[in-house]
């Protein structure tokens, strides 16, 4: 077994910071997730509007959102907010609010492909039937949208996970940047921790983004 | 029956999102009225006044630049910087709020105000000085070069023309080396390891980096000696404060200038980098009231 370095792992409080970095990074994405998941289905359903005005702005939404790198978005709410609007907002909250914007973007697409992927006949059959709109979206459409998007959100989620090591360049200290201050604070002493630290912080996303994977999995079985 | 239960956690999940956004405008406005009163005094820093009235300063440094600014195994921050931010608290008599920073967001940081000072090894330069207010230095940083002590290189001028220089591709010595020796050969790696095995496998005569980085090589390396300690233009490092703060820039000078008197930084040297450079280069690297030897 070569020297991985994980000794410096038991060292001190190491262990704990490593934890508290990761929740850190998991309490931001899912209060993100729970803001972004009904806000992006609402997002959605606004999408397939057929009205000029909402299909404009809500376009315009989602393609900035989209183009803009996470890094970019994050300088702009944490930097130029206080800039321009003299707000102080703290790391944390600004990286909440992008995410919640990137996670309702994304989600607002998915559920807007998932509705219109419903097909047609399945309307008609609903007025039909002398189903109200509102009684066809209920009780018709969104439990057929629902399933097809289990995959597709789960996917957002995860990597919405994953992309809270952004968030270390607006000063959150979350479980990559706890990872880089133990691995450079034993530079001298165990030069091999970085590779064994990298491997702890691996196994720890892989432990959070697992349990939803399997979670979306048994869900879409489920509701089939 | 299981539609009906989609629908309410629909409903339910609906009606959080209106709550949460309500909560959400409350705070907003009354964080906007503050953020007015700001705006029109245009302050996106405080003054000395200010800091000293809010019992705590915030102070931006570097978490993983062991030894310079680093986090210990109890969460605790250390280093070079680390000493000199605590005693300013101490003199200011406030707290310190340590900021994590990162190289490339330090500027940004003391323009929104969101640091009082930034003491995150940044070194000197004329373009950054126009973007912020650097105060008196108090450590100095150059090139260096290390070779094996089979043949200690301690001029340049030693290289022959097979002689190689290693150096890591992006750092001030590859650019140095290349607008001022163009005649020497460099080989460039990419990272710090590459280049540490290519100078034991003797791939090439030297290696040339920031000075800090090849002391603290060869006091770790035995076998290893820095022939060229000081190499090119001498920089500086110095604290950081947003341009046009002068009452907080004016007390820091006041303030390195005070601590000359006890030789502080010679102290702050010895209890933070003493580990990683030995004694020998003190001298050259600390810098004490301000007073960069020419």
């Amino acid at each position: 077994m070569p020297d991985l370095g994980l000794d410096v792992l038991f060292k001190g409080k190491n262990m704990l910071r490593l934890l508290g970095g990761l929740w850190v990074a998991v309490r931001i994405s899912l209060i993100s997730v729970a803001l972004s998941i009904p806000l992006g289905i609402l997002l959605g359903i606004v999408m397939t509007f057929k009205n000029p005005i909402t299909k404009t702005v809500t376009r315009i939404y989602l393609e900035f959102i989209r183009i803009m790198p996470q890094l970019v978005l994050l300088f702009i709410v944490f930097f130029s907010s206080t800039r321009t609007l003299g707000w102080d907002i703290s790391g944390e909250l600004a990286s909440v609010i992008v995410f919640t914007a990137w996670g309702t973007a994304e989600m607002g697409d998915l559920v807007r492909g998932a509705l219109i992927s419903i097909p047609k006949h399945q309307y008609e059959s609903a007025s039909a039937l002398a189903l109200s709109p509102s009684q066809t979206y209920f009780y018709i459409i969104i439990p057929q949208t629902v399933r097809r998007l289990i995959p597709l959100s789960i996917n957002l989620v995860t990597r919405m996970i994953k992309t809270t090591s952004l968030i270390l360049m607006i000063g959150v200290v979350e479980v990559l940047k706890v990872a880089q201050q133990i691995i450079e604070a034993n530079r001298m002493s165990s030069p091999n921790a970085a590779f064994g630290i990298y491997l702890v912080v691996l196994i720890m996303y892989f432990m959070i983004c697992w349990p939803i994977s399997m979670l979306a999995r048994y869900l879409e079985k489920k509701w089939r | 029956m299981r539609n009906l239960r989609k629908i309410a956690a629909v409903i339910l999940a609906i009606a959080m999102v209106f709550a949460l956004a309500a909560c959400g405008s409350g705070g907003g406005a009354a964080s906007t009225d503050t953020a007015a009163d700001n705006a029109d005094t245009s302050a996106k820093y405080r003054t000395l006044d200010e800091i000293k009235a809010d019992g705590e300063i915030n102070i931006g440094v570097f978490s993983d630049k062991n030894p310079f600014g680093y986090v210990d195994e109890n969460g605790e921050y250390q280093g070079y910087d680390v000493y000199f931010a605590n005693r300013i608290g101490e003199d200011l008599g406030v707290k310190v709020n340590f900021v994590s920073t990162e190289a490339a967001n330090r500027i940004e940081y003391l323009q929104t105000g969101k640091v009082d000072v930034i003491l995150a090894n940044f070194t000197v330069t004329p373009e950054r000085a126009e973007e912020v207010d650097f105060a008196l230095p108090y450590m100095n940083v150059a090139l260096g070069v290390v070779s094996p002590d089979s043949r200690v290189i301690t001029s340049l001028d030693e290289l022959t023309a097979d002689d190689e220089v290693i150096v890591i591709s992006g750092t001030t010595a590859e650019t140095y080396l290349t607008e001022n020796n163009p005649e020497i050969k460099l080989q460039k790696y990419d990272t710090y390891a590459n280049a540490k095995n290519a100078l034991e496998n003797g791939n090439a005569a030297a290696w040339a980096n920031d000075n800090t980085e090849v002391i603290a090589y060869a006091l770790q390396n035995p076998g290893y000696t820095v022939g060229i300690p000081t190499l090119g233009s001498n920089d500086t490092i110095a604290p950081a404060v947003t341009k046009g703060n002068d009452t907080l820039l004016k007390w820091l000078n006041d303030e390195i200038v005070a601590l000359g008197q006890e030789n502080f930084f010679h102290t702050d040297y010895e209890e933070t980098l003493v580990g990683t450079y030995g004694t020998e280069y003190e001298e050259s690297l600390v810098v004490e009231s301000g007073n960069v030897a020419k």
